[in-house]
């Protein structure tokens, strides 16, 4: 009983609401639940149309709200082991996706393996360490694996496509977590999480408004060979949003000035982009639509966080200048 | 011992399945709410079986029978006790076994209760992630019982996950094809084409590479 009377009292104490990020998260899911309001009364309205795969978008939109919300606020431990479960589903996915070889086998067992690896050093808090393990130990280490396996057919396209995975996934995703070894003057307001919160809903909604903005206005295709549902008016669209938001919500959870925000806004919507056909090109390459199932509406867990393999590292590096 | 083998699925398939495979399941509406069905599937890994079984809730575990070759399972006494407990299996003679009583006695008198049947048609677990020939013993049995619909499901991953003589167990997602259910159409070789050519479509539905 005592263990739940702790817990009441921490709902109920009045520091927990008056925390930005708790603020921010509840703004996320007020806009789920009219987003959950107007799906019913459109799908009450026009009972013709099947809503069915909106409806599972949003489903899933609220799986990940909670999980994403518990993630980050209650235990700085628990956000990175969530992260770097998080990066392990994402290589997952991509290593069950591409082309490997039966002789590669012990060779992604070892990049599975960078994934504690590298996130014992943000728990060390050692950043040297972090930011070289994957773009030079890993690099230097996997193909010395291979060499002794022997197996020389397809070699190149084999460590090419490994070294291809881990960076992106691995190297890239990690830096979310990065954030929470931040010492806490460069963001005294709301620390680590602060900045993960930021970028994470921004990247989202940025993907979202592209999205919506797309389907109500889009004609002229962006990159057509690649993804024919980005055009123009989605990207744009998203900017706008994205830039919007970055704006309103910096001072809850950033240190930024109006003019890192606007900045913030703008890498974030285009790298964003960026990141989302990166992976459409490598998915159009190998002959899929969805890496997965994981996500009812959206498709696999990569197709949710292929922007964050792009806006983690590009904005981690850009909070450094400020 | 339906709660131990309960127990089992809990603690030990659901958290392989779930965290270090990961499972796409493609056209889940197809599988049969209840028995008698025969399920078939190629074989490529010792996970295939479990995978299967998990298909189904876990309050039907008890009803879901794998089909297993006696002379491997009964090896030793702890295999015997766990594939007899655990995974429930009805274990028949292979080939070469003594002819004096009818071997597929005990998977009629299984679909006639009502029981879910799992059969691997190749066999033994082949070289992984590639289909042999189906073996025609299936077509005996169905022959029997022509109402009996039976599921072709192709699975893709566990072969590369934990392959036949391999003791490291590296990720990969399994993806699981539930095909339409056969029926027995009068002729065996029809029968069994049917059933292969089934398994090359839903083979084509992943664009699956070949594992160099």
């Amino acid at each position: 009983m005592t263990l739940l009377s702790d817990v009441m009292q921490t709902i109920l104490d009045m520091n927990v609401w008056a925390s930005p990020l708790v603020q921010v998260l509840l703004g996320i899911f007020v806009l789920l639940i009219i987003a959950s309001i107007v799906n019913g009364l459109l799908k009450r309205s026009k009972p013709e149309k099947n809503f069915s795969e909106i409806g599972d978008r949003i489903r899933s939109w609220w799986f990940m709200a909670i999980v994403f919300s518990i993630a980050t606020l209650i235990h700085e431990n628990i956000s990175l082991v969530f992260f770097a479960f998080l990066t392990y589903l994402a290589l997952k996915e991509y290593f069950s996706m591409v082309p490997t070889r039966r002789a590669d086998r012990k060779v992604l067992f070892f990049a599975y393996l960078s994934i504690p690896i590298q996130f014992l050093w943000i728990y060390m808090e050692w950043y040297g360490m972090f930011i070289i393990f994957i773009p030079i130990y890993m690099f230097l280490f996997l193909p010395i694996v291979m060499v002794f396996i022997g197996q020389t057919k397809g070699f190149l396209k084999s460590i090419g496509a490994i070294h291809w995975g881990i960076m992106l996934m691995v190297f890239g995703l990690s830096h979310l977590a990065y954030f929470l070894a931040l010492p806490e003057a460069m963001n005294p307001l709301a620390g680590g999480a602060g900045f993960i919160i930021y970028l994470v809903i921004l990247t989202q909604l940025n993907d979202v408004s592209q999205f919506l903005f797309g389907k109500m206005f889009g004609k002229r295709k962006i990159v057509p060979a690649v993804s024919p549902n980005k055009t123009w008016a989605g990207f744009l669209g998203g900017i706008g949003v994205t830039v919007l938001l970055a704006l309103l919500l910096a001072p809850l959870l950033t240190p930024f000035t109006w003019v890192a925000a606007i900045g913030s806004g703008v890498l974030i919507s285009i790298f964003g982009f960026i990141g989302d056909v990166n992976i459409s090109a490598l998915k159009r390459d190998i002959g899929i639509k969805d890496s997965g199932k994981a996500l009812p509406g959206h498709g696999g867990i990569l197709d949710r966080i292929d922007s964050l393999t792009y806006t983690a590292p590009l904005f981690f590096h850009f909070t450094n200048f400020f | 011992m339906p709660r131990l083998q309960k127990l089992f699925f809990i603690l030990m398939v659901k958290p392989i399945l779930l965290i270090v495979l990961g499972i796409n399941l493609h056209h889940p509406e197809r599988l049969p709410k209840d028995g008698p069905a025969v399920m078939i599937a190629n074989h490529n890994s010792h996970m295939d079986t479990p995978l299967l079984m998990n298909l189904f809730p876990l309050s039907k575990l008890p009803n879901i029978r794998p089909i297993a070759a006696a002379d491997y399972f009964f090896k030793t006494r702890w295999l015997a006790w766990f594939a007899t407990n655990i995974m429930n299996i009805i274990p028949i003679a292979r080939r070469g076994g003594k002819k004096e009583k009818d071997p597929l006695e005990p998977l009629s008198a299984a679909l006639d209760r009502g029981e879910v049947l799992i059969f691997f048609p190749e066999g033994t677990r082949g070289e992984p992630e590639q289909m042999t020939e189906l073996k025609s013993g299936l077509a005996h049995l169905i022959k029997r019982h022509p109402h009996v619909p039976v599921y072709p499901i192709f699975t893709h991953g566990l072969g590369k996950a934990m392959p036949k003589g391999d003791p490291l167990i590296v990720p990969f997602t399994a993806n699981i094809h539930i095909g339409k259910p056969l029926y027995w159409q009068g002729d065996r070789e029809q029968f069994m084409a049917a059933a292969s050519d089934r398994f090359r479509m839903l083979r084509e539905e992943g664009n699956y590479g070949e594992w160099e």
